[in-house]
């Protein structure tokens, strides 16, 4: 029989989270940090709109963009809270998680070719896709020193004649990194003067600690040349609910529709029906929420310290990720011996480039009972790596 | 500023009262001292009035019984519900009381006891106070969710291992 798999597909790495679950999930009584997603149920008045949605047999698809009354409450909240206007019937689609927005963003985007920049480490879909749409991905390597957010010089740096797109997610997943207005706005400052597009991953824009988060849509001139992706899964813990969607002027996003409109048809029903009540409901479960997480940021930011493990501090998601460049090993190297001394889980930093080799990703998106623990054993486990290499 | 930060205090402690004034500073970017002195003060005003296991009685082997009984009574001039509230909250053997808006006074809630011992306590220590109209005595069946905390099923992470 003949080889019947593409090439393209054959050259993309498989993720490298796999390898360390494989282990991971072999170890029974595991402490885990190493999970993407939030601890929390999703908020009971949701899950009852869900519910309600069945028992209604509201089991049909929807139409293409979505269902116009979650378009209207998705286009009034982003209005509210980020003061951003998108018209509810031409400039949004309604998609599968974050993640199908991203994919069909590029695809709408990019030609054979085309240069897509991103900083990195990034989350672990943006090189594939890109990939996937045939794109040429470009990645900037950022670091600690500038607390992983993306600068003028590198941006400027990495820029060919051929670069259409830049692709960014603050706050990032897996850093914590946040920008500001002032760093954004000299982001916008280069992306315009060398006429590219922006898709900006904002799924975890409520989860900003530092201050209200901040759209690079929000400078001026910039909402014209940018598709804006957030979602359900983090804001309102949502994760298996698979929704979320893209923001982007008509004339762009009638492209991104046509391929979802293919591909996908439509999100799932249910999902659209209990995001509504999210919505119309949920500022107080992401202010709870949102509380937990930061006090859980600052706990893991003191046990660091008190380690005298390195590590930036994050504002935002629910990541930290600190240095363990000391140790001299490969992140991978390191959350194995980890695993195996401990039976604690993180994720190696080089799972979301190769610049993160120098960290690991800890997630808090955990109890505070389970992070002392895990930061007990963690100490003892940087304490016995310290003794050794003496 | 005070305030705000008691009330941070309290919240937590409310949810896990076995954490230190060291683990509550870091939660809250604070000195341990400083949430250590805060505590103290709290506990000295009353505004923190103890720390408690949560008890699953009901897996232990244990059958006694929890009672909840609603109280009529004739509040007396000058001392409103006040005095009743007092000669009914010294007993032991009530867990806790309230006073109620709407169509009764009092809700006292009792410790675990017998059938026999709750009998025995309404109608030769409750119903012969002389404020007291009348009693209406209620047996908890099962306890499904108490502080906050669900007593049936207990919580299990759902989430795979790692995930990106």
């Amino acid at each position: 029989m003949r080889d019947f798999i593409c090439e393209k597909i054959k050259k993309i790495k498989p993720s490298g989270i796999r390898r360390l679950f494989d282990i991971a999930n072999e170890i029974p009584d595991v402490i885990s940090l190493g999970v993407g997603e939030p601890d929390f149920d999703t908020p009971w008045h949701v899950r009852e709109e869900g519910i309600y949605a069945l028992q209604k047999g509201r089991t049909f698809y929807t139409s293409n963009s979505g269902l116009s009354e979650l378009r209207e409450e998705i286009c009034k909240n982003i209005k509210r809270k980020y003061g951003l206007d998108y018209d509810s019937n031409s400039e949004i689609v309604v998609t599968i998680g974050g993640s199908e927005a991203i994919d069909i963003a590029l695809r709408a985007l990019v030609d054979p070719g085309d240069e897509v920049v991103y900083p990195e480490p990034c989350f672990v879909s943006y090189q594939p896709c890109i990939l996937l749409s045939d794109g040429v991905p470009v990645p900037i390597e950022l670091s600690a020193e500038t607390e992983f957010r993306l600068t003028p010089d590198r941006l400027e740096a990495a820029i060919t004649k051929k670069t259409k797109v830049l692709l960014m997610s603050y706050p990032s997943n897996p850093t914590g990194a946040i920008m500001d207005m002032e760093d954004l706005e000299k982001i916008a400052e280069v992306v315009k003067k060398h006429d590219l597009i922006v898709i900006t991953d904002e799924i975890y824009s409520e989860l900003s600690y530092k201050g209200p988060h901040v759209s690079i849509a929000n400078i001026p001139g910039m909402q014209e040349r940018t598709i804006l992706i957030n979602g359900f899964s983090k804001a309102y813990a949502m994760t298996g609910w698979r929704l979320g969607y893209a923001l982007a002027p008509a004339h762009i996003m009638e492209y991104l529709l046509k391929i979802h409109q293919f591909a996908i048809m439509s999100a799932p029903t249910v999902s659209q029906y209990a995001a509504v009540a999210a919505l119309r409901e949920g500022d107080k479960d992401i202010e709870m929420m949102k509380g937990s997480y930061d006090q859980r940021r600052r706990f893991l930011m003191e046990s660091f310290r008190e380690m005298g493990l390195p590590c930036f501090e994050p504002y935002g998601a629910f990541y930290v990720f600190p240095d363990i460049s000391e140790f001299g090993m490969t992140s991978e190297e390191f959350c194995t011996a980890l695993l195996k001394a401990e039976n604690v889980a993180v994720v190696p930093g080089s799972a979301f480039g190769e610049c993160g080799d120098r960290h690991v990703r800890i997630s808090y998106a955990y109890s505070v009972e389970t992070l002392k623990e895990a930061m007990k054993r963690l100490a003892r486990f940087i304490e016995s790596m310290r003794q050794k290499t003496l | 500023m005070e305030k705000e930060i008691r009330k941070k205090i309290l919240e937590i402690l409310e949810k896990d009262a076995r954490l230190s004034a060291k683990d509550i500073a870091s939660m809250l970017g604070y000195e341990a001292g400083e949430i250590a002195a805060e505590i103290e003060s709290m506990e000295k005003e009353s505004l923190i009035c103890g720390y408690h296991a949560f008890v699953n009685w009901d897996k232990t082997d244990d059958d006694r019984i929890s009672a909840l009984i609603e109280l009529k009574v004739t509040p007396q001039r000058g001392n409103g519900f006040d005095k009743i509230a007092e000669k009914i909250y010294q007993f032991p053997e009530v867990e806790s009381l309230y006073l109620m808006s709407g169509g009764y006074d009092f809700t006292v809630m009792l410790k675990k006891a017998t059938m026999k011992e709750i009998a025995l306590f309404v109608s030769s220590k409750l119903a012969i106070i002389d404020e007291v109209q009348s009693t209406a005595t209620h047996i908890v069946l099962v306890r499904y969710k108490d502080h906050g905390t669900s007593f049936i099923e207990p919580h299990k992470d759902l989430r795979m291992v790692v995930t990106p």
